[in-house]
């Protein structure tokens, strides 16, 4: 129980990285790469990650699914999926709001590709999973909590 | 729907009429009113479940809880509801012989006079009798079966599979059996589950990389011609609850959508009635009732609670009965559906306490036992002390046996502090009983029972409390993983259910003193859940004291003070520790 708590405190400190299990040909890891969004990855905190996507004020919108466990079994692994139903989606963004750099990821989709993305991120610590989805040139958001807990004592 | 609740009480009323009550001569002397245990069939569709048996093969002396608070929607409800409470709420006789096994109520003085519960001699004899009575009907395991005592540990857990078998279970579905790790779990459902036609079934659990399903999601059975469809759910936090590293290639969680496709399928190929035989815990089963359509019954466990009659959850589509049915091998749940016209027009459930003294043992079964326990019978019968104090595990906060094991971590370890995990499972001692190595083995008998001396800040000390304490108390049940609070030796403190993380525990204090943030403490614990972790097995601590000690009197329990649940909460009762 100890050192998986002190495992999962260490967790904290680290910063959110991104494993990407998405299908060939969705993203461009080129154009990914060359669109690399300094200020909104590095930033501390969900206001500023917001505002380094250029996203102020999505509105609330239940037209995207989070797929995400309710308790992560690994903090390490947590897999997530986000579906967005919304006509015209362009671009996906993931963010761990309590992690020391919530922003986990964003995807660009090509005109018509289906509004999915499935992955896997770090957390630190219980949190809010959120995906803010741009479409038409307007910004959405859903959350879901993710729990991480240091376990044991079940059962 | 048919009359349950009259039934229940007609059976009540035979049970008194046939000498059933306390002060029983013929319960005293062990005769079994003949007609205890004739339960009328009802219908064509019939069930047996048991469930967290947690390896007792043998009677015990099992004690329920005065402290199971239910929070947010579940305040004042089934399955949060103890002694007098519970009484009430199903029409059970005080003093009765339902009483003493749904309750804590007197529970020394009302042990003397019913005698022993469970036993799989005896539950095997009460499985036939029901059996006989109703062709076709399958018998259910709802898990924590192959963990919890002394020989299944020391034989890997082929006691119990060899038990089970001869028991007659058709269906099972996991919990604690993972802990014996999955290669020990497939050669068990590939090799002498397959042999003997048992279905080890659980749709919530995939594969970590592609998500295939481990183990069958579900099996049709046909009874009497009527389909019938029984889906597996294992319990959703193994990976959290219990060590990860011994299911790495597994995930499991609570999954709806999964319980939805399967049940949808199972439809499609024509079932008339569909289980789920869960291991969810009971406030998690309540949620998914409301949430997934075309169940027609959950029979649950993993929360231990003695539920006499099924709680009806409305859903979208119709309505779903859901049970819980003890622990300890105390009781085998039956539940009858009479199905007509292709649906269930009425159903009969019964939750009958295993009496031993009343159920003769079955001689097959009997001598199975006999030999599985012959070459640990030395090593099970030592006597390490004698208990004056009652010792129970069983409540919310903390039992008399979990305070015995975190004094003597606190001793031999020479810790300020120490924690015991919240396990649910644990068999009773009278005062004067005999501290034998097989009861002590009753209370720690896991495969990860690492002791461990850790320093810690009371930072920590206060996040690690309050982490579990979420894990018990979070208002949404698919938060909470079905243990109790962690118990803690040498600090004193105050809890608020009802608050949300980081703010329920307050007032923490050690020998009089507020625990400093910023202060190391030594604290002692055991089973951890982290891979590699060394340390000696908490028995062989534990033994030590015992033998030291050779007399257990005067424990203390350290319960925390309870504030924001009010006096007159339905879940508690007979509570020292305080309460406001």
């Amino acid at each position: 129980m100890n050192a998986l708590r002190r495992n999962v405190l260490k967790g904290a400190a680290g910063a959110g990285t991104v494993a990407i299990a998405v299908a060939a040909g969705l993203l461009k890891p080129t154009q990914a790469m060359a669109a690399w969004n300094k200020s909104a990855f590095e930033a501390k905190n969900v206001g500023d990650a917001m505002k380094g996507l250029g996203v102020a004020g999505p509105a609330d919108s239940k037209e995207i699914t989070i797929k995400a466990p309710d308790i992560a079994e690994n903090g390490a692994v947590v897999p997530v999926e986000v579906t967005s139903s919304i006509a015209g989606t362009t671009s996906i963004a993931i963010l761990a709001e309590k992690n020391a750099t919530p922003l986990v990821g964003t995807y660009n989709m090509a005109g018509g590709t289906q509004g999915y993305i499935s992955t896997r991120i770090k957390m630190g610590q219980t949190s809010l999973v959120r995906a803010v989805v741009n479409a038409g040139g307007k910004s959405y958001t859903a959350a879901k909590e993710v729990k991480v807990t240091i376990g044991g004592c079940g059962g | 729907m048919h009359m349950n609740r009259r039934e229940f009480l007609q059976l009540l009323a035979v049970a008194a009429a046939s000498g059933m009550a306390l002060d029983s001569k013929s319960a005293l002397a062990g005769k079994a009113p003949a007609n205890f245990y004739d339960v009328p069939r009802h219908g064509n569709v019939s069930f047996m479940h048991f469930t967290d048996c947690h390896a007792q093969l043998m009677p015990v002396w099992f004690r329920e809880p005065n402290v199971n608070l239910g929070i947010g929607s579940a305040n004042g409800k089934a399955p949060h509801l103890v002694g007098r409470h519970l009484l009430k709420k199903f029409g059970i006789k005080p003093g009765s012989a339902e009483a003493h096994a749904f309750t804590y109520l007197d529970f020394t003085e009302a042990a003397k006079v019913y005698g022993k519960v469970g036993g799989f001699a005896h539950l095997k004899t009460l499985v036939d009798k029901i059996r006989a009575q109703r062709p076709g009907a399958l018998l259910l395991d709802g898990g924590d079966t192959w963990q919890g005592s002394a020989t299944s540990l020391w034989t890997n857990a082929q006691d119990m599979v060899d038990a089970c078998i001869a028991l007659g279970v058709n269906i099972m579905t996991p919990h604690w059996e993972s802990t014996f790790g999955a290669e020990r779990v497939m050669e068990i459902v590939n090799g002498d589950f397959k042999k003997a036609g048992i279905d080890f079934v659980a749709q919530n659990v995939v594969t970590n990389d592609f998500g295939d399903q481990v183990f069958k999601p579900y099996v049709m059975k046909e009874m009497n011609g009527v389909k019938v469809a029984i889906i597996g759910q294992a319990f959703p936090y193994t990976p959290i609850a219990n060590p990860r590293w011994m299911v790495p290639d597994w995930s499991f969680g609570i999954r709806d959508d999964g319980m939805q496709k399967w049940v949808d399928d199972a439809r499609a190929n024509g079932a008339k009635v569909v289980i789920v035989l869960s291991h969810n815990g009971m406030d998690v089963d309540l949620k998914m009732a409301g949430r997934v359509t075309g169940i027609d019954a959950i029979f649950g466990g993993h929360t231990h609670d003695g539920v006499p009659q099924p709680v009806k959850i409305r859903n979208a589509k119709g309505v779903t009965l859901v049970t819980n049915a003890g622990s300890n091998g105390k009781f085998l749940g039956v539940m009858d559906f009479d199905v007509r016209g292709g649906k269930i027009q009425s159903y009969q459930y019964r939750l009958l306490p295993v009496f031993s003294n009343l159920l003769p043992a079955d001689p097959a079964m009997d001598a199975l036992i006999t030999k599985v326990r012959a070459p640990y019978e030395d090593k099970l019968s030592e006597k390490l002390a004698v208990t004056d104090d009652f010792l129970y595990r069983r409540g919310n906060f903390n039992g008399t046996w979990d305070q015995l094991l975190v004094d003597a971590l606190m001793e031999v370890k020479g810790a300020d502090a120490a924690f015991s995990p919240g396990f649910r499972w644990g068999t009773t001692l009278l005062p004067g009983d005999a501290i034998t190595m097989e009861r002590l083995m009753d209370q720690t008998a896991i495969t990860y029972p690492q002791t461990t001396l850790t320093e810690m800040t009371g930072e920590t000390i206060k996040s690690i409390m309050e982490d579990v304490a979420d894990n018990l108390f979070n208002t949404d049940p698919y938060y909470q993983q079905g243990g109790d609070m962690v118990r803690v030796g040498g600090i004193e403190y105050t809890i608020n259910p009802t608050k949300k993380i980081g703010q329920r525990i307050s007032n923490m204090t050690l020998k009089g003193k507020p625990v400093d943030a910023n202060t190391v403490y030594k604290v002692a614990g055991w089973a951890p859940v982290g891979e590699g972790a060394q340390g000696e097995p908490v028995w062989d601590v534990v033994a030590a004291y015992l033998r030291d000690k050779k007399v257990i009197k005067g424990l203390k329990l350290n319960e925390p003070r309870i504030v924001g649940i009010g006096k007159s909460n339905l879940g508690i009762a007979d509570y020292r520790g305080g309460l406001s």
